[in-house]
This record gives C-alpha cells, sequence and structure tokens, in this order.
C-alpha cells in the first residue's frame, strides 16, 4: 500500500504554507485530449530544455469554470475562439503579444487578425476546422452538400444518421437550414428551428462522438461531423464523403493562450512562438488532423493532407463558411431550451 | 449513593459519546469532502447566473422556479417544464428496472458464491470485480462490442444460419438494461454476499424438516436473514443508477437526456448554474426521502438474534 | 456433506449465476482480444499484433495517469474503509440514539448528489484552498475520492454488522478480554468478508470516477478515466484497451497471490 499519499491525504492541512517550487524548465499545458502530438512535444522539450505536462479537458465549458476558479497550475491552455472574448474580459489570461513575436510572420493573412482577438494580443493559431456533413456513397449517391442530409433525412439514410451532440453547433446549423443567421433570436425562425428538429430526430440513430469508429464500421451511415475527424474516416473507408453544406456551415478554431497565473511565463511565451514555426505547426497537424493557420507549413505536411479536399476548403464553397460567434446570454438561454425540448 | 438508574444513564451517555467519536474520522471527511461544500450548491440556486457560466451575487429564485415552470419561448406563458419531470421520470423508470434486474441476477450470484466452500469463496468474489478493474467508460465500449451489428453475438447468429439479418440491439432499451445490470452488479452482489456469508443454515434445515418447498424456504427464512444485504445493495445501485448517463447514451444512443445530463447542460452549455443547482438540490431531497422511508420501514421488521 | 449440499441448493440459482459469469466476462473477452489488434480500429480485427501495448508504454501520459489512477484507488479506499468500519461499528447493534439516522443520511449523503454538482463545489471549494495554500498535490483527489467511497464501503460493512451475533464478544468480555482484544479477535474475523467485500467496492469506485476527478484535478494530475473522457471528442485509440488488459492481468495476479497466502495460512 502506498503510505506516501495516504499521508499526503492525511496531511493536507499540514501542508499549507509549503508550495510546489516552478522550476525553470517546466510548462503546464491544458488542452483537449488526444489533440498535441508526442514527437513535437519532445521537441519543444529537448530544443529549451523544457519538461512538459499535459492535462486534459472535455469541453471548453470545463476549461473555462476550472480556470476561473484559478489554482490549477496550468501555464497554456487551448480554448475555442468563441471563448476567447470570454478569457480576455474576465482576465484570465496574458496579453503576450504574440503578434510581435518573433514567428508571427507566418501566420496565414486569414488567421493573422481575427475578431475575437484583434490584433493577434493574446492568442496563437493551434488548430482550426470546418462543421459538415459525412456521408457515406455507398448508402446513398444523391447530392450531399445540404443540412438537409440531418434535418430532412432521405429515405435511404432514415434510421442511419448521427448527430454529433454539440448543442452550440447543432443549432448553428439548423438555423442556417433554416435560412436564418447565426445567435438570431427571431422567435419564426427558431419556431421553425424546434420543429424542424423535433421533425427530424427520429430519423437519427444516435447522438454521440465516436464517429471514426462507427462511420467506419458501418453503424452510421451518414453524420454531422468535424473535418478531421471526417478525414480519418475517408481514410479507413474511401467510400465516405466530407460535405460543405450550401446553406451555410460553421468554422471554429482553437487557439493558444497563456493563463494569467502561470507561473512558467517565459517558456509559455516561447511556445507561443514555437507554435508558430511552420515546421512545428505541420508536425502537430499531422497528428490532429487539421489545419492549422500557419503559412509555409503546407510543405511539411504529411502527403494525405496536402490535397484532402476535407483539410483545404475547396474555392467554390469557401464563401460559405462563417467563423461561429458567442451568443449573447439572452440568446443561449433560448437555445438551451430548444436543445432540451429535443432531448427530452 | 448513585441508584442503578443513574448509573445506566451515564453508561449509556458515555456509550453514546464513543459512537459519536468513533464515526467521527468518517463525518469530519465527508463533511470535508462532499456535504459541505454543497452548501456552496444550495447559496448558487439562490443567485442569478452569470452571463458565461457561474453566477452573479444578486438574490433571485428564478432558479428554483424554473424546475417547475417554464416561461414558452415562442408565446411567453408561464407553463409546468414538463420536460424536466419526462426526464426525471425515465432516469427514475430506469434506476428502478435496474435495481430489480441486478436484484434477480445478483441474489443467486451472491448465493451461489456463499455457498461455495469457505476457501474458494474470495476467489469468486474476485472474479466479480475483477472486471471492474478496468473503468466505467472502457467496460460499457466493451458491451457494446458485444452486442452491436457486426459484434460477436450477431456475428455468430448469422454463421449458425439462425437469423440471416443481423438484430438490432444496440441504441434499444434492451441495450440499455443489459449494460446497467453489467455495470452495477457487483454492487448487488457484493453487501449481499456480505450478508449471507454468515448464513445460518441449520434454520434451513429446520425448514425442511419442517416440510417446507423450496421456494417457502428461500421467501420465508434466506430472504428476510439477509433482508440487510438486500437493503444495502438497493441503495447502491438504485441512488447511482439514478445519475446514470454513460451507460445510457453509449449504449442507447444519447437521444435521450437522462437528468444527470439535464443537470450537467446547465452547469456547462446552458450556463445556468443556479438552475443546475436547484435541479440537483431537488433530485437530492427527493432520494434522502425515499431513502430514509425505506430504511426505516425494512429495519424495523428486521431479524435480530444474539 | 450431501446433505447439506442439497439444503444449500435452490434450483436455477446456479444457472443464473452462471449466466453472470458469462455476461462478465464475454465483454472483457473482446475488449481484451481487441487490445491484440493490428487495426487502428476497435471493430475491424486487422491481425495479432502488440502495437498498442507497445504505443501504450512509450504514452508517457497514459502511463503516469493509469498510476495515478492505482494510487488514489488504493489510498482512497483503504482510508475510506478503516473509517467506514468505524462508523459502522458506531451506527449498528444499538438503541436509536439521537442523531443515529441523522448519522445514517450523512455518511450516505455523497451517494445522492450527481456528480456533476459534488464536482462543481469541490471545484470552489477546493481552488480556494489551492490559491491560498499554494499546495496543489494529489491530497485534494485523494480526500474527494475517500468521501464518496465511503458510502460504498460503509454499506457492506453495516449490512454484515447488523446481525452479526453478539455472543461471541459477550463471552470474550465475560473472561476478561480488553475491548481492543475482544475486537481484534474476535469481532474483526468475523466482520472480515464485509470488510473486503467493502474495501473492494470502494477501490473500483474510486478507479471509475470521472466527473468529480475532472473538476478536483490540478496540472498534471490525469486519471485514465479523465484522460478517456478528453478523447471523447477525437476518438479512443486501443491503447486503451491495452491498458485495460494490463489492469486486468495486474488484478488476476494479485487475486493468485491473496489465494496462495490464505492457503499457507490454512
Amino acid at each position: 500500500m502506498n503510505l506516501k499519499s495516504m499521508s499526503t491525504a492525511v496531511g493536507l492541512a499540514l501542508l499549507a504554507s509549503t508550495s510546489i517550487a516552478s522550476a525553470a524548465g517546466e510548462l503546464n499545458i491544458y488542452n483537449w485530449g488526444n489533440y498535441i502530438s508526442p514527437d513535437m512535444i519532445k521537441k519543444f522539450e529537448k530544443q529549451f530544455d523544457v519538461k512538459v505536462t499535459v492535462t486534459d479537458y472535455d469541453s471548453n465549458d470545463t476549461a473555462l469554470a476550472k480556470v476561473r476558479q484559478g489554482g490549477t497550475g496550468f501555464d497554456i491552455a487551448m480554448p475555442s475562439q468563441t471563448f476567447i472574448p470570454i478569457w480576455i474580459q474576465e482576465g484570465l489570461i496574458q496579453e503576450t503579444n504574440p503578434g510581435q513575436m518573433e514567428n508571427f510572420k507566418n501566420v496565414s493573412p486569414e488567421w493573422a487578425n481575427p475578431d475575437f482577438d484583434p490584433g493577434r494580443k493574446y492568442s496563437v493559431p493551434w488548430a482550426w476546422g470546418t462543421i459538415g456533413v459525412v456521408v457515406n456513397t455507398d448508402t446513398y449517391k444523391g447530392p450531399a452538400d445540404s443540412w438537409g442530409i440531418i434535418f430532412d433525412t432521405p429515405d435511404e439514410l432514415k434510421g442511419k444518421v448521427n448527430v454529433v451532440p454539440e448543442m452550440n453547433d447543432v443549432i448553428f446549423a439548423a438555423i442556417k437550414y433554416a435560412g436564418g443567421e447565426q445567435c438570431t433570436e427571431d422567435k419564426a425562425i427558431l419556431k421553425k428551428v424546434r420543429d424542424m428538429l423535433v421533425a427530424a430526430k427520429p430519423n437519427w440513430i444516435a447522438m454521440e462522438y465516436n464517429t471514426i469508429e462507427k462511420m467506419g464500421a458501418g453503424d452510421f451511415k451518414a453524420t454531422s461531423d468535424w473535418n478531421g475527424s471526417a478525414l480519418r474516416q475517408r481514410l479507413a473507408n474511401a467510400a465516405i464523403h466530407y460535405n460543405y453544406p450550401k446553406e451555410g456551415y460553421g468554422l471554429w478554431s482553437d487557439n493558444v493562450v497563456v493563463l494569467k497565473e502561470a507561473k512558467n511565463l517565459e517558456n509559455a511565451k516561447l511556445f507561443q512562438n514555437f507554435m508558430m514555426d511552420p515546421e512545428n505547426a505541420a508536425m502537430n497537424s499531422a497528428f490532429h488532423r487539421y489545419a492549422n493557420g500557419i503559412a509555409g507549413s503546407d510543405k511539411f505536411m504529411p502527403a494525405d493532407m496536402k490535397e484532402a479536399p476535407e483539410v483545404i476548403i475547396p474555392e467554390a464553397v469557401k464563401a460559405k463558411g462563417e467563423l461561429q460567434r458567442l451568443c449573447s446570454p439572452e440568446t443561449q438561454a433560448l437555445y438551451t431550451k430548444i436543445w432540451t425540448e429535443l432531448q427530452k | 449513593m448513585a441508584t442503578a438508574a443513574e448509573i445506566e444513564k451515564q453508561a449509556e451517555a458515555r456509550e453514546v459519546r464513543n459512537r459519536w467519536l468513533l464515526s467521527a474520522p468518517a463525518l469530519i471527511i465527508i463533511l470535508l469532502a462532499a456535504s459541505g461544500p454543497l452548501l456552496i450548491v444550495l447559496l448558487y440556486s439562490f443567485l442569478t447566473p452569470g452571463p458565461y457560466g457561474d453566477v452573479q451575487w444578486k438574490f433571485s429564485t428564478e432558479g428554483w422556479i424554473s424546475v417547475i415552470l417554464e416561461r414558452d419561448i415562442f408565446d411567453d406563458t408561464l407553463a409546468f417544464a414538463s420536460a424536466h419531470l419526462t426526464i426525471f421520470w425515465r432516469s427514475l423508470k430506469l434506476a428502478i428496472m435496474a435495481t430489480v434486474a441486478t436484484l434477480i441476477f445478483g441474489f443467486p450470484t451472491a448465493y451461489f458464491i456463499a455457498t461455495r466452500s469457505e476457501r474458494t469463496r474470495d476467489i469468486w468474489l474476485f472474479l466479480i470485480t475483477i472486471p471492474f478493474w478496468t473503468n466505467l467508460l472502457i467496460r460499457t465500449f466493451a458491451v457494446l462490442q458485444v452486442i452491436r451489428n457486426e459484434g460477436i453475438i450477431n456475428t455468430a447468429l448469422l454463421n449458425l444460419g439462425i437469423v440471416d439479418q443481423p438484430i438490432q440491439m444496440l441504441y434499444t432499451d434492451f441495450a440499455i438494461m443489459v449494460g446497467m445490470v453489467y455495470v452495477y452488479l457487483p454492487l448487488m452482489v457484493l453487501p449481499l454476499y456480505a450478508s449471507m456469508e454468515k448464513l445460518d443454515f441449520r434454520l434451513v434445515e429446520a425448514g425442511y424438516d419442517l416440510y417446507a418447498t423450496r421456494w417457502q424456504v428461500l421467501r420465508r427464512i434466506i430472504f428476510p436473514m439477509v433482508r440487510p444485504g438486500v437493503v444495502a445493495g438497493s441503495i447502491l445501485v438504485f441512488i447511482p443508477a439514478i445519475g446514470a448517463y454513460v451507460t445510457p447514451s453509449v449504449l442507447g444512443g444519447g437521444k435521450n437526456m437522462m437528468f444527470a445530463n439535464l443537470i450537467e447542460l446547465q452547469f456547462g452549455q446552458g450556463r445556468n448554474w443556479p438552475l443546475g443547482a436547484a435541479l440537483s438540490i431537488t433530485v437530492m431531497a427527493i432520494v434522502m426521502v425515499a431513502l430514509l422511508v425505506y430504511v426505516r420501514n425494512t429495519s424495523s421488521s428486521e431479524v435480530r438474534h444474539g | 456433506m450431501a446433505k447439506r449440499f442439497t439444503i444449500r441448493h435452490q434450483t436455477g440459482f446456479t444457472a443464473i449465476a452462471a449466466a453472470c459469469f458469462v455476461l462478465l466476462y464475454l465483454p472483457i473477452a473482446v475488449l481484451v482480444a481487441y487490445a491484440f489488434n493490428e487495426s487502428t480500429s476497435v471493430s475491424e480485427w486487422g491481425g495479432f499484433s502488440l502495437r498498442w501495448f507497445v504505443s501504450a508504454w512509450n504514452n508517457v501520459q497514459v502511463i503516469d495517469a493509469s498510476i495515478r489512477s492505482l494510487k488514489i484507488a488504493s489510498s482512497a479506499a483503504i482510508i475510506a474503509t478503516i473509517v467506514a468500519t468505524m462508523a459502522a461499528l458506531a451506527t449498528t447493534r444499538t438503541r436509536a440514539y439521537r442523531g443515529l439516522t441523522f448519522k445514517y443520511a450523512f455518511i450516505n449523503q455523497p451517494l445522492m448528489v450527481p456528480e456533476i454538482v459534488t464536482g462543481v463545489a469541490l471545484l470552489i471549494f477546493f481552488s480556494q484552498i489551492k490559491v491560498a495554500t499554494g499546495y496543489s498535490g494529489l491530497g485534494y483527489l485523494i480526500a474527494a475520492h475517500t468521501a464518496f467511497c465511503i458510502p460504498f464501503a460503509y454499506l457492506p460493512i453495516r449490512a454484515r454488522l447488523e446481525n452479526m451475533d453478539l455472543t461471541l464478544e459477550r463471552a470474550a468480555a465475560d473472561l476478561y478480554a480488553t475491548p481492543w482484544k475482544a475486537f481484534r479477535r474476535v469481532t474483526l474475523p468475523l466482520l472480515w468478508p464485509g470488510i473486503i467485500a467493502g474495501l473492494m467496492l470502494a477501490f473500483v469506485i474510486s478507479l471509475d470516477d470521472v466527473v468529480i476527478t475532472e473538476f478536483v484535478k490540478s496540472g498534471g494530475q490525469d486519471t485514465l478515466p479523465t484522460y478517456m473522457l478528453g478523447q471523447i471528442r477525437r476518438g479512443i485509440t486501443p491503447e486503451v484497451n491495452a491498458i485495460s488488459t494490463v489492469f486486468l492481468l495486474l488484478s488476476v495476479v494479485i487475486v493468485t497471490l491473496f489465494f496462495f497466502m490464505s492457503r499457507k495460512r490454512d
């Protein structure tokens, strides 16, 4: 038995005054699970003689709740674009000014000055992607570039469609299909959205995240999904095809930020700069399978990603992509009610 | 001179004090790391939701009101929050069914173990818990592998020619039940075993001597003797099952919310912590009252000997 | 002997027990089989391979998380079982006294709160302590796990105690055994099956916990379940099957050791 950890518990109060020294050579990363290349970490550790620790979170909400309370010991996190304004507004992250860093010149123009962090004062691009419709073309051969696959399911796909249960993504897609704008409070549109969702649900087989596995094995024949996930599905089964819905699709982007309470500030800044290096960014993309927003990284990308239609948005549908925003709390409350109605 | 009554009273007071001392460590740990912090939740249920999660320090009863009443987002009428009741009912039904099912399967299993020879009992007991060294998620995924259309049951049935189409078991209520029994079985078997292990078979023998049938012996002699184990096991299955959501969503497909999902939604994407807090205190109060009634009723009819 | 056996027999019980063991081990067999699968998918068989064991072995994060899980579970289970045993002794075989029902409800309270709520409450409470003291070690997780493990240890022990024969303890007291001696020599051995059941329950419950851990953990404190939770959106690899197989193997080794040790004692 583990006497050491037992005494840790018992002596909790006694330890009150001691603190864990922040060794110069440490970096504590708080990230989505399975989202960071181990090889890239090793490279960073070697290059700067820093010991990196990675801890996972499962959602933006959990990460925000924990960081807001403080005391977690993290230096770096990767919140999504919708959440970054909140992190800034609540003073959770530091103005490290990546826009002034040496490698900033590599950031591709469309990600150099985003709305969620004007002038890139806080954040560095980590990964970005799209949310669309994945269809197994063995089962359904018709045109699939529409949210109609999900919300107005064709007969061949009835009972075989999955929906990834991300409330905001599903509502975004449903609003687009109903002809509205994101974050709309228009009751007429929302009523349409609710009725449409409730009517569509019986045609779905499930609402879950495990799409790579289930699309590959054939439990699902279509699903809403992230593009990187779709890429992995196609590599397993060539009949699987990713579609950009013509009604409009969501764009997202996760970004590297440095927490206010970071104990290893210098290492965290080094990491931000490190991530804007094309070779490093490509190394990471090869692992998480998403684009990274760093120009010049494409030549270091693995072959199966260089031309992948899931990663490189075709010119013809580029205009239909829209970066998802954070909706107002009042709007969010409406969406939560619709969601509860859908899943009750 | 102290009267006998006084001495007895003193002894009794001493005993009560000792009993408090003996239970103090457990009570303190629970106070510090479970119950105490819940006061925060109680407090939060009376505050206003923060714009992006958390709370604002402004008194409000909105959280509590919306447990029961709901303002329709379209016609603005105040109506009974039927969605909450539907979801609670689903969780409650599942918990009751899971408790009954684990009892049906767990009772014979615990009895089987308790009637093995003394030396092998521990081994059987360990065999019950070994699958639980993996964790809940992976265990549920393992069940999924067995019952899905490409899983071994369907593959076997197809190969044997018993069916010509895979039977859709995954994403059905049947799948959820199998999963619940699978996940909660040891919670029923272990306490049952603990109270059966010391079963006095002389009483059973006496029963047979009086020409009781096996069923009568089981119902009239064995069952009353192991009742504390049945109570403990039922509590351990029923209460966690009310809060279950991993198993129902992995095996049931996650199209319908469980009560725990509803609460989680408020603390997560719904960003309504006061409502989440009020919902959880509501369910806690219901379960607590049910538990006390259950325990009071079952322990009054308890068999005591010695 | 033969007669005793028939007395103990109940029609159909052995069959149901057998069905239970099959139900318990069939999925486990599949889980273990897929740990040796060459393919990335856990649904298609791609031939025998040890690649997932190798890859898990090289994955510092998953190895650390597994060891941390075992550490927390064994600490929490042992502490919880000790205090639960004491509490069970204090709340059974007695006339009703003031506070008895309260104690019972209080001890079982951690069962009744949805995990997310305890998680959020502990997050708020422990974060204050973390910020104030600067200590952010495993102690918080062990304390939290111990608290919710207590009812799981308490209930089987209590069930065992509830109608345990008092005669032997009285006899011991009559023979001038000290209370401690009477407890150690008489009560404890009689109580042992309940304690073992409680300990095992507490251990597996701690090993399973994900939501509370997710909220309480600090940097570098992932357990195996929170590690898996983090991967849900991105897909879980068969590395987890490999790790689980190792855990199962470990538990079998411990059982075997136990078995031989108890044999020696006999």
